[in-house]
Order: structure tokens, then C-alpha cells, then sequence
């Protein structure tokens, strides 16, 4: 879910009591009100949000300091996804897991292909700030893995918001070094994109956003549609 | 509907979840440290967050070690919670509270076993008991460890993820399940109700 600022918070929750109801079986919140400008931010949402849902959540975004960290988790979110700040100081991700354990802390990673290898980009909030990180990403993967990271966001870029499918060939080589679980994001359009990417890119979860916002697909008839692929998923 | 709750409050743990959780279902809890307070419930629960050997140590600290073996009342582990009731883990060598006996040790990764092990599983009823009232055989639960214990006599639910292992496990008076009920949508709420109303 996007949102923009906190003048929409009844839509939030209004969305987030929607997508429990469908079956959703976890929500990610993507806090963009917690801007690069340093102001302080109201996270009392957060704790409207923990009051409704009875299914795990994570807030990303904003996420500099053990402080932030904290107070999320405080509110009520289960995990806090961090991206732009690990890349800026990963040692961030090793105090994260020492102070709230790997099962809080997820590394969301922007990639892209270019010249033959998928590469990690930052700052991908804003199109005038994005660019490319000087990592290679199955390097980053297997870093934030050591450094304790517990789960994985992939959103493979080249696919974001144009709805042809995971992509699978990013996915599949990243699966391969990936022991933490895998949540695929990027591409998805139609339910047979969600099989493919459970049974070819053996993703622990699929993340998607518009097709659910505009309804094109509803989820429970996508999990309807999973069982009938033998992809094991809670109905 | 019956009583009072107490939750055993470990220090750092976040568990605004469970608290909301209790909520939704009409129940308030109070959540202590202090010993007649928690004696004078008539429920307790025992979460918990984070590793076992700093959760054993919050617990010394709070000298309640001993007072949880003692306790008479129905309590209810969670998660991490559910581990410290048993002899001991492989989690920085830990040793626990005893209750039940067993070790947790850590899952090994493998392909089709990412760990740590955060998802939903459905959980096989292995014996009934008044905290299935109501909820299917192979309902799905959500899960978040790295750490599990194996199947014993007092397993009453498993999981299978590569392989089986403690979903919930039931001991005299003490209730534990490896899962967050609290995260587990509605049979996670019907597994809570069903310690608040058919525990005595």
C-alpha cells in the first residue's frame, strides 16, 4: 500500500480492514510521509492500524535509527523494512537485529539489470535523487544476510508498475543465495504471474499493489486460483 | 467469559499486538512483573520477543523463575514464550524454565526452508483439547522463529515445514503455542478465546 501523508489515515484503515477481510496475509505500509527533510514524523497510525488487523504487518520508510525502529515496533508493526539508510550504513542492519532480533528486520532492495548484472539503486522514492548504489545485488543479498537481515524484499525495477510479471530470471538467481525468505515485488498483473513466481522463482511471497488497489484482481480468487496450481496458501 | 489476565511483561518485548488482540475480544490485561498481581490473576501469558537468553535473564532479574513453575492458574506461552516453558534451548545455550521437558534447537536451511521460519502453517491437531474447540484440523496459523522443539508427549498440535515440529504443545496447566494467535486472523482469535473461556 502507498499513501501520502497522514490527512488520508481513515483511507488507510479503511484499506487495511479491506485487505484483511479478502485475505490478505500480510500488509506492507509504505511510509513516504516520512520524507528526507528530517521533520518530525506523526506515527500514531501505526497503532490505529495494529488495533484493526489481526495479520502481520510491516511499515517501510523513514527508517534511519534504532529510535524510528522502535517506535514503530512500539505502535504495534511486527516488522520495520528498511532500504536507502542500510545501504547508506549497513551497520545499521546489525544494531537492528541485535536490539529488536531477525525476525523484525527487512531489507528491501531496489534492482535493476544493466550491463549484464542486476545492480542495487537507492533513493528510488524520488526520480530525481535515484541512482545506482555501486552495488551488485546478489552481493548486497548475501551481505544483509550475514549482517542478520530476516527476509528479503526484491522489487525488481525493471518490471515496477507495468504489470508483464515477476521477474523471474532476477528472482531465480537470487533464490539460489537467498536462505532468509524472498518476497518477490515488481510486475505482477495477472494471478498466473503470482503461480509462476511461487512455483519457477520459488518466492517465499509475492508482493503487489495496484492490481489489488484497482481491483483487478480480487485475492481471494487468486488464492482460489493458487490451490488449483498446488501452491500451498492459507484460504 | 471469566476473570482476570495477567501478561507477564519481559522487558523490551513489543506487544502492543497481543494487547490489541485481548482487546478485540472484550478482555483487558494487565500487564507486570509484580508477583501478586500476576498470582492474583486467574490467567496468565507468557510472551515474548527476542532471544531466549536475554528473555531467561529478564525473567531472573525479575525473580520470577521459580514463581512461573509454581503458578497454578492456566498460563499461555507464546512464541518465544512457549520456549523458555521447556528445559532448554540452543539459542546462545539457554537454559529455561523447565517446565516441560525438551530442548529447542535451530533450524537448518535448506532449499524450501527459509529460516528464520515467518509465514502461515497449518497446524495437525494431534490430540483434542479445549483449545481446538472450534477450529479445523489443518487451520493455518502465522509463524516467526528460528528455533523450534521437537515432537514430544505433551505435543498436542505440530507443523511440518521440512520437518514437524511443536505447534502446541499442553502440560497440566500450562498452554503453549509457537505461533502468534494474536497475527493468525480468526482462528488465531478463536485459539485466545479458547484459553479465556474453557481453562479453569
Amino acid at each position: 500500500m502507498q499513501f501520502r501523508n497522514h490527512e488520508v489515515v481513515g483511507d488507510i484503515l479503511d484499506l487495511a480492514e479491506r485487505y484483511r477481510d479478502e485475505g490478505a496475509d500480510e500488509l506492507v505500509f509504505y511510509d513516504i510521509t516520512a520524507s528526507p527533510d528530517g521533520r518530525t514524523v506523526d506515527r500514531e497510525w501505526i497503532n490505529r492500524v495494529a488495533e484493526i488487523l489481526d495479520i502481520p504487518f510491516c511499515v517501510a520508510g523513514g527508517i534511519r535509527t534504532l529510535k524510528d525502529a522502535e517506535e514503530i515496533l512500539n505502535f504495534g508493526a511486527d516488522k520495520i523494512s528498511v532500504n536507502s539508510p542500510a545501504l547508506a550504513n549497513p551497520d545499521l542492519i546489525n544494531e537492528l537485529v541485535r536490539r529488536f532480533g531477525s525476525q523484525c528486520v527487512v531489507i528491501g532492495i531496489d534492482s535493476r539489470e544493466e550491463d549484464d548484472s542486476y545492480r542495487v539503486y537507492q533513493y528510488t522514492g524520488d526520480p530525481d535523487k535515484t541512482k545506482h548504489s555501486g552495488r551488485i545485488t546478489a552481493d548486497w543479498v548475501k551481505e544483509v544476510q550475514e549482517r542478520g537481515a530476516g527476509e528479503i524484499v526484491l522489487n525488481c525495477m525493471n518490471q515496477d508498475g507495468v504489470r508483464n510479471g515477476y521477474d523471474l530470471k532476477q528472482l531465480s538467481e537470487i533464490r539460489a543465495v537467498c536462505d532468509v525468505p524472498l518476497i518477490a515485488s515488481g510486475g505482477a498483473g495477472e494471478m498466473q504471474h503470482f503461480a509462476d513466481v511461487f512455483t519457477v522463482a520459488c518466492a517465499d511471497g509475492g508482493l503487489a499493489a495496484s492490481v489489488f488497489h484497482k481491483a483487478i484482481i480480487e485475492i481471494d480468487d487468486l488464492k482460489r486460483f493458487l490451490q488449483t496450481q498446488n501452491v500451498e496458501i492459507r484460504i | 467469559m471469566s476473570g482476570s489476565l495477567a501478561i507477564i511483561d519481559g522487558g523490551g518485548a513489543n506487544i502492543a499486538s497481543l494487547t490489541f488482540a485481548l482487546q478485540r475480544l472484550g478482555v483487558t490485561a494487565q500487564l507486570t512483573t509484580d508477583k501478586s498481581a500476576i498470582a492474583a490473576a486467574d490467567k496468565v501469558i507468557l510472551p515474548g520477543v527476542g532471544a531466549a537468553a536475554d528473555a531467561m535473564t529478564r525473567l531472573q532479574h525479575a525473580d520470577l523463575c521459580q514463581f512461573i513453575r509454581d503458578l497454578k492458574q492456566p498460563v499461555l506461552g507464546i512464541c518465544l514464550g512457549m520456549q523458555l516453558m521447556f528445559d532448554a534451548s540452543e539459542e546462545d545455550d539457554a537454559t529455561c524454565l523447565g517446565i516441560i521437558p525438551g530442548k529447542a534447537s535451530r533450524f537448518t536451511p535448506a532449499p524450501n526452508r527459509p529460516v528464520p521460519h515467518m509465514g502461515w502453517n497449518k497446524v495437525l491437531q494431534k490430540s483434542s483439547s479445549p483449545s481446538f474447540a472450534g477450529i479445523e484440523d489443518n487451520s493455518y496459523f502465522y509463524f516467526v522463529h528460528s528455533f523450534a522443539l521437537p515432537i514430544s508427549e505433551a505435543t498436542i498440535g505440530s507443523t511440518d515445514y521440512g520437518s514437524e515440529f511443536t505447534a502446541v504443545v499442553e502440560s497440566k496447566n500450562f498452554i503453549a503455542a509457537q505461533f502468534h494467535p494474536e497475527r493468525s486472523g480468526a482462528v488465531g482469535a478463536k485459539f485466545l478465546k479458547n484459553f479465556i473461556n474453557n481453562y479453569n
